[in-house]
């Protein structure tokens, strides 16, 4: 059968000992992990943002599983961790709202995060609210991953 | 000029699941169904939508194809052939096409979508967010309620899956017998 245990990174030793995939996804994983970076932060100026770079950064992540096993990966990033950090993603989205509305505005409008500049505001609350896209992203799809991956192990 | 080669390339890849039996491959070539795709996206200059085909399409999902194949079956079964289905294909089908037909030619200018609320978020952008990336300005401000329920949608997956498949708890049980 073509796909065995160790495709899921189930088995790690036999995937781990395949010189070429270790060596080449280590070389790669940073800088996956740094385009995510990038793809965030860089969200005002370029095509991407939240979205994009969660999904980019949980990419990096499973990357490593698939190569290093789903054990090793659940060491780097805990299933705990991602389950805390997906609500706490969409928290900080909904408390960019509410922060909004404390401070004299709408639900969601940003403009007066700064009473100097609304536009200024708008920058904040835009760099906020994509920062918990990116964080809610990319944790719910490393729970998925953990919770399909880990499957066949019970 | 690339783009009609990866279309037929789409279509190659589209019979090739339809008859293909062994789910490995189907897996495989869904993924790089997806990466075509990805790079059509990119030359109609949706490039955040690209990223996202790319990245979820053509890996995410190809990872979670294959985290099923492995506690599952590796070969389609063989099914009988039912005219329903394929009636309620060839109509949606058709519908569809049909559909297609009214939307507005690609790039035309005078799109609905370009002459309405298109053409207002690009006069405001500018003075309003000031955001070199409009697209990041409508989604995230413009259309913040909109994003925010999308977030909340894919929250509420993740908290599905984790409710399906067990999450961490059942398997913390057999912590030993790994590594």
């Amino acid at each position: 059968m073509p796909l065995s245990e160790q495709e899921m990174g189930k088995s790690p030793m036999r995937m781990r000992d395949k010189l070429v995939l270790r060596v080449v996804s280590m070389a790669f994983i940073p800088f996956i992990l740094l385009f995510a970076l990038y793809v965030q932060f860089h969200g005002d100026y370029g095509p991407g943002g939240g979205f994009q770079a969660g999904v980019i950064f949980a990419a990096g992540v499973i990357l490593h599983g698939l190569i290093f096993g789903l054990r090793s990966a659940e060491r780097v990033i805990p299933p705990k961790v991602v389950e805390i950090m997906s609500a706490l993603g969409l928290l900080l989205y909904v408390g960019t709202g509410l922060l909004c509305v404390a401070l004299g505005g709408r639900f969601l409008e940003y403009g007066v995060l700064d009473h100097h500049d609304p536009v200024h505001g708008q920058h904040y609350g835009i760099i906020l609210v994509e920062a918990g896209v990116g964080i809610a992203v990319a944790s719910v799809m490393l729970c998925i991953y953990y919770a399909v991956a880990g499957r066949g192990r019970r | 000029m690339i783009e009609p080669l990866l279309f037929v390339l789409l279509l190659a890849l589209a019979v090739a699941i339809l008859k293909l039996k062994d789910l490995f491959a189907i897996a495989m070539l869904s993924g790089a169904f997806s990466l075509v795709s990805a790079g059509l996206f990119t030359l109609m200059d949706a490039v955040d939508v690209a990223f996202t085909e790319a990245a979820v399409g053509a890996g995410f999902t190809t990872v979670l194809f294959l985290g099923t194949l492995a506690v599952t079956a590796n070969t389609e079964r063989q099914q009988p052939f039912r005219l329903g289905p394929l009636l309620v294909v060839l109509v949606v089908g058709a519908v569809l096409i049909w559909a297609g037909l009214d939307a507005p030619l690609y790039g035309d200018p005078t799109a609905p979508v370009h002459t309405h609320l298109g053409a207002e978020f690009i006069g405001r952008a500018p003075s309003e967010i000031d955001m070199p990336n409009i697209v990041t300005a409508v989604l995230a401000s413009y259309r913040g309620y909109d994003t925010m329920g999308e977030t909340a949608v894919i929250f509420t997956a993740g908290v599905g899956v984790m409710l399906l498949l067990g999450g961490r708890k059942g398997r913390d049980l057999d912590e030993e017998d790994q590594d």
